[in-house]
C-alpha cells in the first residue's frame, strides 16, 4: 500500500439546530492515500459536503467536530488553500462578482507562495492557460459574469490549485453544468491531478461518473461510511445492499463513458 | 466607461417627465398660494395703485386661464427663468445660485463623513457578527438614528461652542475677517464641523446599520466560503470579499438619501444660521414668498436628479455587472 | 408558541413596548392631570426645575408649566406620527395596488408620480404645503404623509405584481369578479403584511418631521409640541438649556421606542416564519 495523506479516525460532525444536535457525519474511519483519486458518493444530505469542509478545515463556526483527522502525508496541520484546494459546486456563486479574475486567481498564490502583485498575476496567467481559458491575457482583467458556466468552473479550479496544494477537493463540480461541459471539466481535473501529482477527492451523486476515473470509491449514507474500496471491486462485488442499489440505479452500460480509464 | 455613460444618459432622459410632474405639482401649490400673492405684495408696499396691480396680475398671468398660466410657468422655467422674488426683490435664480454653494459644502461634507465613518464602523461591527463590538455598535447606532438633527445641533453647539468654545456657534465663516486662501478654508471648515455632525450623524447611523446588515448577508455567500478555502487572511476576506460586496447597496442609498438630506439642511442651516439653500426656504416661508419657495422646490428636484446621476456613475464604476450586455468572451 | 411569547423573547421589542407604553400613558393622562391649557401662563417665568413642587419641572420664558407642556406634547407627537403613518400607508397601499394591478399606461403614470415625489425633499414639500395651506393639525398630518407614502406604494406594487399571477387570483378572474374587486378584496390583503412592516420607520420619520416643522414655527400655533418647546427654549439656551434639552429627550425616546418595537415585531415574525 502507498503512503497515506490523511487518516480520518472516528470523525463526527454535528450542527446544533434548535435545541437538539443533528449529526451530519457519524464516526467515519477513512484513509486517503497519497496521489489517489477518491470518489465520495452518496445521496443528498448524506454528509458529503460536510466531510469535504472538514478536510479543508473550513466548517462553519457553529459546527462541532469530534474524532480526528491525521495528516501523515504532511509535516504539519494542513493550511486551507496551501495544502488543500477546494472547488465548489456552483461556479456562478463561488466567484466574487466584483473582483477581477486575475486578482481572484492570484490571491491564493500571493498569500501562500509569497508572490508580489505582478508575480501573482503572472502565476494567474499561467494557471488560466493551464485550465484552457481562451485569451487568458484578457481574462485576467475580466469579471465572472463575462464567462460561461464551464469557463467559470475552470477559473474556480485555477483558483483552487493556485498555491499548488497536495489535495484537491471537488464538491460536485459538475452538477451545475450541462452534460458536455461536465465531461470537459472532469477531463480537465483528471489531467491536472495526473500532471501535478495531486490527490483528488471528487464528490458526486453519480456513481457512473465516479467509476469513470476514480481509483477508489467511498459510499456514504446518512452521515455514515457504508463501504470504501477500489473502484473495480466496489463495482464488481459491492458488499452492501445499499451500494448495489446505487449501482443498479445509476449505471447505464449503454451510455458512453465520459472519459476512458487510464 | 462607455457602458456607464450610456446608462446615465438613459437615466437622464427618463428623468425629464418626472421633473415635469414636479413642475406641474409646484404650479398647483403656487396656484393655491398666488391668489393673494399680488395682494400680499401690494400690502408690503403699503398699498399700491390699480395700475401696478393690473400689470402685476398680467405678469403672473392671473388674467388668463390656469392652463395658460401653467404653460407660461413651464416655458419660463425651461428658459431658466424662475421668476422674481418679492421678498428679496431679486431674481429667484440668482438667489438660489448664490446660496447653493454653502449647502453643497454642508451636504457634501456630511455625506462624506457619514459614508466614511458609517462604512468603517459597519465593517467593524460586521466583521464578527454577534461580537461585543457588533452589539455595542448596533445599539449605539439605533440610538443615534433616533436623534432629531436640529436638537442634536443645539446640544452640540451648547457643549462645543457655548461651553467649550472649540467651534463657532453660527455662520459659515467669520464675517469680514479678510481671510483668504487656506486661512479662509480653515475658517469655513471650523464653522462647518458642528453642522456637519448634526446633519450627518443620522446618516452615519443609517450607513453603519446597512453595512452591518449587508455584511451579515454576504457572509453566507459561497464566494466567501471559497475565500476561506483559499486560506486568505481574515482581514482580506472581510475587506476585499465581504465588505466590498456589501458596499454596493450603500452607494444606492446615497442617491436615495440625497432628497432627505437636502430637506434636513433646512433645519440645520436655520439652527446654525448658515446662509444656504435650506435657510432660503425657511426665509421664503417666513416672508410668504410662494414663487421663491416653488423655485426652491423645483431646483432641489433638479439637484436630486443630478446627485442621482453621479451616484449611478459611481455605482457603475463599482459594480462591473451594471449595464453588461452579452458575455465578452 | 404564541406570537406574544415570541415577541416577549426579544429584548428590543420589550424595551420598545415599555417606552411607548410610558409615552402613551403620558399622552392619555395629560388632559386629566393638566386640564388647563398648557399654553396658559401659570407662574413666574423661568422657574428652575425641582424648585417649586406645584410646578415640578419649572416654567419657561413666558411662565408656562414645562411638565404640562411635555405631557401635552407627547399627545401631539404620537397623534401626528400615527395619523400621518396611517394616511401614508393607506395612500401608498391603494396607489401601489392600483399601479401593480392595472399595469400598462396607468402603472407607468403612477410610478412616474412616485418618482416625482421621491426627488422632492420630503421636508421641503411639507414646509411648502403647510405654508401655502396654513398650519393646523390635519394639514400637518397631510403634509407629512405627502412625503412618506412612496415607499409603501413601491412595496405594495411589487407585492401585487407577484401575487396577481397566483392561482386564487386566476380563480377569481374565472368566476368573473370585477378587476377592482379582485384588486382590493383578493390581492391587497395579501400584499399588506410587508407594507405594514414599514410602519415603524414611517411613524418615526413622521414624529421627527412634525418636530422639525414646529421647531421652525410651522406647527399648529394652538397646540404645544415638543418641537415648539425646543424652539422656545432656544432663546434662553445659555441660561436655561434644560428647556430645550428635555423635550428633545422626549423625541429621542419616542422614536427609539418606535424603532425598538418595530425590530421586536419583525424579529418575532421572522421566528414564526422559521418555524413554519
Ligand atoms: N450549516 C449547517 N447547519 C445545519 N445543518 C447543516 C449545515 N450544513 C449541513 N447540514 C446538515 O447536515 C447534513 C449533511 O449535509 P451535507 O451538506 O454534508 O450533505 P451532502 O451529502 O453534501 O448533500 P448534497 O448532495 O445535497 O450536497 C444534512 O442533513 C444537512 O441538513
Ligand atoms: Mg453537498
Amino acid at each position: 500500500m502507498t503512503s497515506l495523506l490523511a487518516e480520518l479516525r472516528g470523525l463526527s460532525v454535528s450542527y446544533p439546530t434548535a435545541g437538539r444536535t443533528a449529526f451530519a457525519l457519524r464516526e467515519v474511519h477513512l484513509d486517503i492515500a497519497m496521489g489517489e483519486r477518491l470518489a465520495i458518493i452518496g445521496e443528498s444530505g448524506s454528509g458529503k459536503t460536510t466531510l469535504a469542509l472538514a478536510l479543508a478545515s473550513i466548517l462553519p463556526p457553529q459546527a462541532r467536530l469530534a474524532g480526528r483527522i491525521d495528516w501523515p502525508g504532511l509535516a504539519r496541520a494542513p493550511v486551507a488553500g496551501r495544502d488543500v484546494g477546494f472547488v465548489f459546486q456552483d461556479p456562478g456563486s463561488s466567484l466574487n462578482p466584483v473582483m477581477r479574475i486575475g486578482e481572484q486567481v492570484a490571491e491564493g498564490a500571493r498569500r501562500h507562495l509569497g508572490l508580489g502583485r505582478s508575480a501573482g498575476l503572472e502565476r494567474a496567467l499561467s494557471l488560466l492557460q493551464r485550465v484552457r481559458i481562451p485569451d487568458p491575457e484578457a481574462a485576467l482583467r475580466g469579471y465572472p459574469h463575462q464567462f460561461s458556466g464551464g469557463q467559470r468552473q475552470r477559473i474556480a479550479i485555477a483558483c483552487a490549485i493556485a498555491a499548488r496544494p497536495r489535495l484537491l477537493i471537488a464538491d460536485e463540480p459538475t452538477s451545475a453544468l450541462d452534460m458536455v461541459v461536465q465531461a470537459e471539466i472532469v477531463r480537465l481535473l483528471d489531467g491536472l491531478v495526473r500532471e501535478e501529482g495531486m490527490t483528488l477527492v471528487f464528490i458526486t451523486h453519480d456513481i457512473g461518473l465516479a467509476s469513470g476515473f476514480a481509483d477508489r470509491i467511498a459510499v456514504f449514507r446518512d452521515g455514515a461510511l457504508v463501504e470504501a474500496g477500489a473502484t473495480r471491486e466496489i463495482l464488481a462485488k459491492p458488499a452492501q445492499a445499499y451500494t448495489r442499489s446505487l449501482i443498479a440505479a445509476h449505471i447505464d452500460f449503454a451510455s458512453p463513458r465520459l472519459i476512458e480509464p487510464a | 466607461m462607455n457602458r456607464a455613460l450610456k446608462l446615465v444618459g438613459r437615466r437622464a432622459v427618463s428623468s425629464i417627465p418626472v421633473l415635469l410632474i414636479v413642475v406641474v405639482g409646484t404650479f398647483f401649490l403656487l396656484e393655491l398660494a398666488s391668489g393673494d400673492a399680488v395682494d400680499a405684495y401690494l400690502v408690503s408696499l403699503g398699498g399700491g395703485d390699480a395700475e401696478l396691480a393690473r400689470s402685476l396680475r398680467e405678469s403672473y398671468g392671473l388674467d388668463r386661464s390656469p392652463l395658460h398660466r401653467l404653460w407660461l410657468y413651464t416655458s419660463s422655467l425651461a428658459r431658466l427663468d424662475l421668476g422674481w422674488s418679492v421678498a428679496f426683490n431679486r431674481p429667484i435664480l440668482d438667489l438660489i445660485l448664490e446660496r447653493l454653494p454653502n449647502t453643497l459644502w454642508l451636504m457634501g461634507s456630511a455625506t462624506a463623513m457619514a459614508f466614511a465613518l458609517g462604512t468603517l464602523l459597519g465593517i467593524l461591527a460586521g466583521a464578527r457578527p454577534g461580537s461585543a463590538a457588533d452589539r455595542v455598535l448596533s445599539i449605539g447606532s439605533l440610538a443615534l438614528y433616533a436623534v432629531p438633527s436640529f436638537w442634536l445641533g443645539l446640544v452640540l453647539s451648547l457643549i462645543f461652542a457655548v461651553q467649550l468654545r472649540w467651534f463657532p456657534t453660527a455662520g459659515i465663516e467669520t464675517i469680514a475677517s479678510g481671510k483668504t486662501g487656506l486661512d479662509r478654508a480653515l475658517d469655513i471648515s471650523r464653522h462647518l464641523v458642528l453642522p456637519v455632525c448634526a446633519l450627518g450623524f443620522i446618516y452615519l447611523a443609517l450607513f453603519l446599520r446597512m453595512m452591518r446588515a449587508g455584511m451579515a448577508e454576504v457572509w453566507r455567500q459561497d464566494f466567501v466560503l471559497a475565500a476561506r478555502a483559499k486560506g486568505l487572511a481574515r482581514s482580506r476576506i472581510v475587506l476585499s470579499h465581504v465588505a466590498r460586496n456589501a458596499l454596493l447597496p450603500l452607494v444606492t442609498m446615497l442617491g436615495l438619501q440625497a432628497a432627505t438630506m437636502l430637506g434636513g439642511s433646512v433645519v440645520i442651516e436655520s439652527v446654525f444660521a448658515i446662509p444656504g439653500f435650506g435657510r432660503l426656504a425657511h426665509e421664503a416661508v417666513a416672508a410668504r414668498d410662494a414663487p421663491l419657495l416653488m423655485g426652491i422646490i423645483v431646483s432641489s428636484a433638479v439637484l436630486v436628479v443630478l446627485v442621482n446621476l453621479l451616484v449611478d456613475l459611481a455605482y457603475a464604476a463599482l459594480d462591473p455587472r451594471v449595464g453588461a450586455g452579452e458575455p465578452a468572451s | 408558541m404564541s406570537f406574544l411569547a415570541r415577541f416577549l423573547r426579544s429584548p428590543e421589542g420589550v424595551a420598545g413596548l415599555l417606552l411607548l407604553a410610558c409615552l402613551l400613558a403620558m399622552a392619555l393622562l395629560a388632559p386629566v392631570l393638566f386640564p388647563r391649557d398648557p399654553l396658559s401662563i401659570v407662574g413666574r417665568p423661568l422657574i428652575p426645575p425641582f424648585a417649586d413642587w406645584s410646578l415640578p419641572l419649572g416654567t419657561d420664558r413666558l411662565g408656562r408649566d414645562v411638565l404640562a407642556g411635555l405631557m401635552h406634547g407627547a399627545r401631539t407627537s404620537l397623534l401626528v406620527g400615527i395619523s400621518a403613518a396611517v394616511v401614508a400607508l393607506a395612500a401608498g397601499a391603494v396607489i401601489g395596488t392600483l399601479a401593480g394591478f392595472a399595469a400598462g399606461w396607468l402603472d407607468e403614470a403612477l410610478m412616474r408620480v412616485v418618482d416625482a415625489f421621491q426627488i422632492v425633499p420630503p421636508f421641503l414639500l411639507a414646509l411648502a404645503f403647510v405654508s401655502v395651506v396654513g398650519a393646523s393639525l390635519p394639514v400637518i398630518v397631510l403634509a407629512i404623509a405627502l412625503g412618506a407614502w412612496t415607499g409603501a406604494a413601491r412595496l405594495a406594487r411589487a407585492e401585487v405584481l407577484s401575487i396577481r399571477e397566483r392561482d386564487y387570483v386566476a380563480a377569481a378572474r374565472v368566476i368573473g369578479m370585477h378587476p377592482l374587486e379582485i384588486a382590493f378584496k383578493e390581492v391587497l390583503p395579501n400584499a399588506l403584511p410587508p407594507v405594514l412592516a414599514l410602519t415603524s420607520v414611517i411613524v418615526a420619520g413622521a414624529v421627527l418631521t412634525e418636530a422639525a416643522l414646529s421647531f421652525l414655527g410651522l406647527g399648529d400655533p394652538n397646540t404645544v409640541t415638543w418641537g415648539s418647546m425646543i424652539a422656545e427654549g432656544r432663546n434662553v439656551l445659555r441660561t436655561a438649556p434644560f428647556l430645550s434639552i428635555v423635550p428633545g429627550l422626549g423625541l429621542v425616546l419616542t422614536v427609539l421606542g418606535v424603532y425598538l418595537l418595530g425590530e421586536g415585531l419583525v424579529e418575532a415574525l421572522a421566528r414564526k416564519r422559521r418555524r413554519q
